[in-house]
Formats: C-alpha cells, sequence, structure tokens
C-alpha cells in the first residue's frame, strides 16, 4: 500500500548522486549522531566542486548551495536517527542527486505505525496553511513549554528559511510484522 | 561564564553583556542544550539594559539550536528590561536565511552584519 503527499517524485539517480545507507540499530545514538553531522559536511563539500568559485557572485552561489546542502542534510539525518522505528530492524537511507536546476533529498526509515496518523495530519498542515504562520506558531509554543523536547523546526526551517518543497511517500512493506516505511524528498532549487 | 564543548564555545562577558556562540553546534534537543539554555537564562535575569548576542563565528546551527535562541530572544521580549543586538555574519549561509526571523520574533531587534 503506498500513499504520497505534495509533488512526491520517485528517486531517478541520474549521473550524480550520492546514497548513504546504514542500520539504524547498529550502533547506540549516542554514538551515531555525530555521523550526521560528519555526513552533512562531506556532502556540502562533495557538491561544491560542482560550484566552482572565481569571482564574488559564484562564489557567494557555492556558499549559499553549500549552506543549504549541510543544513539540510543534517536535519534530515538526524530526523531519521530520532524517529527511525526501530523494532522494524530497517535500514535507513539519505540520497542526494543533483538535477540541472534543483537537488533532490531522499530521506528513507521506517516509522512507528501508531505515529503515522499524527505525522499525516502534520505533514497536510504543512502543505494547506500558511508555513511562515506555522513556524512563528511553533517557535512560540516551544518557548512557552518549557519542557518540550523536540523543537519540530526542522522541516518548517526548510519550507520558510530555505524555500524548499517538500513531500512525502508512506509505503507499507509487510502486515506482519506491520512495517511502514517514509520516505521524505526535499527539493532545493539552484 | 563559559562552556565549553568538542565543536564549539559558548562565553558571556559581563563587562560588555555580551554572549558569544562559537563553532558548529549540533547538540541532541534540548537536554544536550541545557547547559547553554541555563547560560542564557542568567544572562536575561541581569537585565542588562543592552543584550549583545555575537553569532560571527558560529558557523553552523541545528534547528534544535535555532529554538533555543528564539526561546531566549522571547525571554527577552516578555522580560521587557532589555534591548537585544544580534551580531551576524555575511559569509556564513545559515545565518543569512534563519537569523531574519529574530526581527519577527521581538520588535527593535538590532541585527548587525559584518563579515
Amino acid at each position: 500500500m503506498q500513499q504520497t503527499f505534495g509533488n512526491f517524485v520517485e528517486q531517478e539517480n541520474g549521473d550524480e548522486y550520492l546514497v548513504i545507507h546504514f542500520s539504524p540499530t547498529s550502533l547506540p545514538l549516542q554514538q551515531r549522531w555525530r555521523n550526521s553531522g560528519l555526513s552533512a559536511d562531506f556532502l556540502a563539500e562533495y557538491w561544491s566542486t560542482f560550484f566552482p568559485a572565481h569571482d564574488v557572485s559564484s562564489r557567494n552561489k557555492q556558499l549559499e548551495i553549500k549552506g543549504g546542502i549541510n543544513y539540510i542534510a543534517n536535519e534530515l539525518l538526524e530526523n531519521i536517527m530520532k524517529y527511525s522505528y526501530l523494532p522494524a530492524d530497517y535500514p535507513v537511507s539519505l540520497g542526494l542527486c543533483l538535477y540541472q536546476d534543483e537537488f533532490k533529498f531522499y530521506a528513507r526509515n521506517a516509522i512507528d505505525p501508531d505515529a503515522v496518523e499524527n505525522f499525516q495530519v502534520r505533514i497536510q498542515a504543512l502543505l494547506a496553511e500558511d508555513t511562515q504562520t506555522l513556524y512563528l506558531q511553533q517557535v512560540e509554543q516551544n518557548a512557552a513549554n518549557a519542557k518540550s523536547i523536540g523543537s519540530h523546526l526542522g522541516l518548517l526551517t526548510m519550507i520558510n528559511d530555505y524555500n524548499a518543497q517538500l513531500a512525502w511517500k508512506f509505503e507499507t512493506i509487510s502486515q506482519d510484522p506491520e512495517i511502514i516505511v517514509v520516505t521524505t524528498m526535499v527539493q532545493l532549487a539552484l | 561564564m563559559e562552556i565549553k564543548g568538542t565543536n564549539y564555545h559558548v562565553t558571556y562577558d559581563s563587562t560588555t553583556a555580551t554572549v558569544a556562540l562559537q563553532g558548529t553546534l549540533r547538540l541532541r534537543g534540548i537536554n544536550e542544550y541545557d547547559p547553554i539554555v541555563e547560560l542564557l537564562d542568567d544572562v536575561t535575569a541581569q537585565e542588562p539594559e543592552t543584550i549583545t548576542l555575537n553569532l560571527q563565528n558560529l558557523q553552523f546551527l541545528n534547528s534544535s539550536g535555532i529554538n533555543i535562541l528564539f526561546k531566549f530572544v522571547i525571554q527577552i521580549r516578555e522580560q521587557g528590561s532589555s534591548k537585544l543586538v544580534v551580531r551576524g555574519s555575511t559569509k556564513i549561509p545559515w545565518q543569512k536565511k534563519s537569523l531574519q526571523n529574530l526581527q519577527r520574533l521581538m520588535a527593535g531587534v538590532q541585527l548587525e552584519w559584518g563579515e
């Protein structure tokens, strides 16, 4: 069974792409966490080769692209690590593909079946409502609630601060045991 | 007041009421940011006339970190005792993207851009 939200496009790797693929259960989260930063730094540096800097304008462009890749890759990897449903013992991955006028990120992880409904409600709000308003509301809510654990700002910052387009695909990989995999697609225009 | 992490350094100079965050901050959620949050709470509690937040050497900040900066600004706003000046760098991409939101959270925030 499959369900998509937003303008989801299947991953077609093309000529230039990288994929990081790992098991979410092979290392404790505390040890694994540093890899999200390492990976994001690497991805940003790697793709900057395709945007050489030879004057002020191209240098600024390179910096902007590196910054966008670094931030989005880091957030997607942190989300994979935080929200991956470990009992499914299903591998996770982050793919990054370069096209002529954009990058497409694909983050894939198993999700707690009990969390799917709430997540889809949230996704529908992100796609339908004014995300600037949602952003400021979430920030104020976080400040008012001293005990809030997650910031819930990762996706909102991508949309509002980086003008990224987001879409999702949910797939039921297995019924018994129930394993549902979500793919988050992020499009970052060049 | 000072906090030193593997890749980051947070300091508070009470003579100039300046909080400086340097390095790379990718901590895991609110619990790991607690020591920095406590430092920022102490700064607000002192109610200086102007608080300066110096981010000119903060190369990277994840969304959990952006959240604690926003909380700090909201706290200053709610307390109503201090003005806020934020120093950013035009050479650091996340700042050009995300710092303008501070002005939406608190009227009168002064954003100063250096290289």
